[in-house]
Order: structure tokens, then C-alpha cells, then sequence
């Protein structure tokens, strides 16, 4: 369970990133947060596992506080959320299995990781990257994928990392209509399976009530719609953003 | 027509050009009175010059047994040199990199010290530890491990300052410690810039070691100071051929590794 309270960021030049946010993500939930560009959806995703700080308020993350861990502490808490990124974040130059291994690292001391994974962490990579179907693909460098498969790379090293939460930044934001299917196919799928609370902000409004179970809704920094899929009408979206829905919001029919 | 000829804007004036050929020459005739130096001098010498060049020919190759052996330890020299100061490059790099360290006050500290290596020439450094630890190949190797860290590590950080950040905010994610940032975000990313710079310093450490003997520093540069002292300028030859060789050769096979690394 995440629960935000009363969370605010104001950035050093003044600029309200997020306002006083109050939510609430229960274990299981697939919440995807739409709201046009600059709305905070990013910064607020990025709260959630403190690659940005806020200013006010509290996250805890299991009842844990993140926002005032420390340490080893905080290591610990990251290593329960993984993180998948628009722009994949994998090493280009290192091996696809090397870069699924890499979630692997908050479990052992960095001693060990220098010398080597255990076969059992081999094991679960290989399986990671089975899941999402580009086990043959281990060996070779990452670079020499195409940006559907790196996602999934990123996808698989989440799955090796035993991520009890996922947060999505965009993950389909560099990607073509077919690969933007099948990633999301992944996520929701794993989020099904696996139960894992899945957090993801997404441009495309149609992606959003196909996917979601519950829909956020930013508007600069203020959370200005919660709620499930049904309630998310096309009048709610042109309140969340702040006018009609515009045609390359949509990520069209015949895709999907 | 006049109207427009009178809007073409104008040239901008050249006195600054004057003004700097002026402060040139200047520069120029002042430095050659403070130093003695004059055409004439320049024309007189030319006699010696030819004088020296003919007791270089031909070279004595009976010489080259004698020289090779010093020769491998100036090789030697520089691979030491160059791989003592590779290992201290990697922590200095680190901590003189914007992106790799918070506090300003670190790398501000770290830079500090590697401008600080490079203000220092070489043949000074060897000349220092000579006075240190005595004649020896020890003092050419330490006076090239100092150059190499500043070399290294300067050529490094900057390369780290400008790797892709999205790897390592992925690591932050995963929950990695530093150590294990640094092994699987930075150092993938930087190795093959890394080793490059270390080779390329290893081919101007070849060079520099060759002179390095001349203040005691072992190596062959001690054979140069012996022959020229005693005159035998058709050895000295011999030795300028031999390291010009081994020069070449290493410089050449080093940037053909480069090329393949990048």
C-alpha cells in the first residue's frame, strides 16, 4: 500500500510541482495518471520512490516511511518499487542479461556483485526475461535491440528486482503503436498475475481506459480527478485538461 | 542607386589587427635581445650543426647491444608508471566528476589537485625524487605515475561528466549502493574511454621516459648524457634511432587498439 499524505513540492525558483496530494494506492491496483504535460504527473511518480524529494508532506510506502528513511533503509524500500523509464535506462554496451541482473543488486552487498551473481539470480533473470518473451535475447547487447524489446528488458529487470510495486514513467511515450500494445499487454499482464501494484503515467487517453482500474487525473500539481475507468468520461477528461480532448491524445482505433 | 550604396554598412575598422601584428613583433624582437638569439648567431652555427651531423654518420650499430636492455627499462618504466597512475585516476576521476558527487567542495578539491599534477613538469617531478630515493629506475617511475594520475584522471572525469544519466537514475531505482552504482551504471558506460586514455598516455610516457635518465632517472636517457659527455656522437645516433623505432612502433599499435576500442 502507498499512501501520500499532504504531499507538496515547490522547486527551489518557486514553482509549484505538486500541491497537496492525498492518496491512497492499495496492493494489487492498476492506477494509471494522465494529465497534460508539466502537470506533475512525472514529479509525482518520482516522489513515490524519492528520485525527486518533496517539500512537504509524507510518503509511506507498507507503512514505512520513505520520506524520512535513510541509508541502507531507503535502499531497502527503493528495492521493493521498480521503476520502468521512457527512455528504457538500460546500459547500451552491457549484455541484455547483465542489464536484467542489474535489479538484482540491492540484495547482496557490493562485494559480492562484483564478483559475480548467484546461479539462483541468474536463474530468476533468465525466467524474468522469459516472461516477457525475449529469453533469447540474453546474451546479446542491449544496444542491439529495437526500443519495444529494450523496454521489455526494463520490464524484465523490474521482474528480477521482486518489485512488489511498479511505477511506469511514460513507457510508451518512444515507442510505435504495435510495441505500445505489447508493452502495456506485459505490465497488465504481470500486474495480474504477479499482483503488483502497478503506477503508470500515460499520455494517450484510450490507453488509460483500456488498461486502468482506476484512472488519476493531475491538473498543475493538484490531483483534480479519482476515480475508476467508468467515471472517466470524455467531459471529465476535458476537465482535467483544462479543454476538449485534442485528436494526438489519442492513440487511435486500429491500434488497439 | 547612391541612397543605397550609402546603407551598405562598413567594414569594421582594422586597427585592432595592426595593433595585435604590432604587439607580436614586439613581443618577438624583445624575446630575441633578452635571449641573445639573432639571425647571425643562427647562420654562424650552421658550420657546427654540419660538423655534429657528420660525426653522427654513420651510426655505431655495434652500440645497439648495449643499448637495448636500457631501452626495455625505459619501457618498463613507462608501463609501470602509466599503470600506477591508471589505478589512482580511477578514484581522483570520480570525485572531480560533477555528476558523480554532491558536494561541490569535493570536486572543486579534486580538480584543484589534478591542475596541480599537470602545472608540475615531468623532468622536475624526476628530478625531486632522484633527490628522494636516489639514482634508479624508481624516481622515473614515480614521476610518471604522478603525470599519468593527472593526465588520466583530468581526460576521465571529463568523460564521465558527459555519460548517459538515465542508467544511473535506474540504479537509484533499484536500490543500489554506491559501490554497486558505480560497477554497473558508471563503469560500463566509461571503460572503453577509460582504457583509450590510458593507452594514450602510456605513448607519451615512452616519450617522456626516454629523456627522463638525463636527470638520473634510469633508462636510456642516461646513455644520451653518457655519449654526448664523451663526445660519441655516432652512439648518441644509434640511441636517437632506437628509440625513435621503438616510439613509432608503440604509438602506432596503440591508437590501432584505440581505434578498435571507441
Amino acid at each position: 500500500m502507498i499512501e501520500l499524505r499532504n504531499v507538496s513540492k515547490t522547486y527551489p525558483n518557486g514553482t509549484k510541482g505538486l500541491s497537496n496530494i492525498n492518496l491512497t494506492f492499495e496492493k494489487g491496483e492498476f492506477v494509471v495518471i494522465v494529465g497534460l504535460s508539466g502537470a506533475g504527473k512525472s514529479t509525482l511518480l518520482r516522489s513515490i520512490n524519492r528520485l525527486h524529494e518533496i517539500t512537504e508532506g509524507e510518503i509511506r510506502i507498507d507503512g514505512k516511511s520513505i520520506t524520512a528513511a535513510k541509508g541502507a533503509e531507503l535502499r531497502r524500500i527503493r528495492r521493493d518499487i521498480g521503476m520502468v523509464f521512457q527512455s528504457f535506462n538500460l546500459v547500451k554496451r552491457s549484455s541484455v542479461l547483465r542489464n536484467v541482473l542489474a535489479g538484482r543488486v540491492g540484495y547482496h552487498s557490493g562485494l559480492r556483485t562484483l564478483l559475480g551473481f548467484p546461479k539462483a539470480d541468474i536463474h530468476l533473470a533468465l525466467q524474468a526475461l522469459d516472461r516477457v518473451n525475449i529469453a533469447e535475447k540474453a546474451y546479446i547487447r542491449a544496444d542491439q535491440l529495437s526500443g519495444g524489446q529494450q523496454q521489455r528488458v526494463a520490464i524484465a529487470r523490474v521482474l528480477a528486482q521482486e518489485a512488489k510495486i511498479i511505477l511506469a514513467d511514460e513507457p510508451v511515450a518512444s515507442l510505435d503503436p504495435l510495441t505500445t500494445k505489447q508493452v502495456m499487454d506485459d505490465l497488465k499482464r504481470i500486474n495480474q498475475e504477479l499482483g503488483i501494484t502497478t503506477i503508470v503515467n500515460l499520455h494517450y487517453i484510450d490507453l488509460a481506459r483500456e488498461y486502468a482500474t482506476r484512472i488519476v487525473g493531475l491538473r498543475a500539481g493538484e490531483v483534480v480527478f479519482d476515480g475508476p475507468v467508468s467515471e472517466a468520461t470524455d467531459e471529465r477528461f476535458a476537465e482535467i485538461y483544462g479543454r476538449p480532448i485534442q485528436e494526438d491524445e489519442l492513440l487511435g482505433e486500429k491500434a488497439l | 542607386m547612391n541612397a543605397r550604396t550609402k546603407q551598405l554598412p562598413k567594414p569594421p575598422g582594422k586597427l585592432k589587427h595592426a595593433l595585435t601584428f604590432v604587439i607580436v613583433l614586439f613581443l618577438l624582437w624583445g624575446s630575441a635581445v633578452q635571449t641573445e638569439a639573432s639571425i647571425g648567431r643562427l647562420i654562424s652555427g650552421i658550420p657546427n650543426m654540419w660538423d655534429l651531423l657528420k660525426e653522427m654518420f654513420p651510426p655505431n650499430w655495434a652500440y645497439f647491444d648495449n643499448i637495448v636492455n636500457p631501452m626495455l627499462d625505459t619501457i618498463r618504466m613507462a608501463i609501470a608508471g602509466t599503470t600506477f597512475g591508471a589505478v589512482f585516476a580511477i578514484p581522483l576521476s570520480i570525485l572531480a566528476a560533477r555528476n558523480m558527487v554532491r558536494s561541490p567542495w569535493v570536486y572543486q578539491i579534486a580538480r584543484f589537485i589534478l591542475n596541480l599534477l599537470r602545472t608540475i613538469p615531468d623532468l622536475l617531478l624526476a628530478a625531486i625524487f632522484v633527490a628522494i630515493f636516489g639514482l634508479g629506475l624508481i624516481p622515473g617511475i614515480l614521476a610518471l605515475a604522478v603525470f599519468s594520475v593527472g593526465l588520466i584522471a583530468k581526460l576521465t572525469y571529463e568523460s564521465l561528466e558527459t555519460i548517459d544519466r538515465g542508467p544511473l537514475e535506474a540504479m537509484t531505482s533499484v536500490g543500489a549502493s554506491k559501490l554497486q552504482w558505480i560497477a554497473f551504471g558508471v563503469v560500463p558506460q566509461i571503460l572503453p574511454h577509460f582504457i583509450s586514455y590510458v593507452l594514450y598516455t602510456f605513448e607519451i610516457n615512452v616519450r617522456a621516459a626516454a629523456v627522463l635518465g638525463l636527470v638520473g632517472a634510469g633508462g636510456i636517457g642516461l646513455y644520451y648524457e653518457k655519449t654526448l659527455g664523451f663526445l660519441e656522437y655516432d652512439k648518441t645516433n644509434s640511441i636517437i634511432l632506437l628509440t625513435l623505432a621503438v616510439v613509432l612502433a608503440i604509438d602506432y599499435f596503440s591508437t590501432k587498439l584505440r581505434e578498435k576500442l571507441l
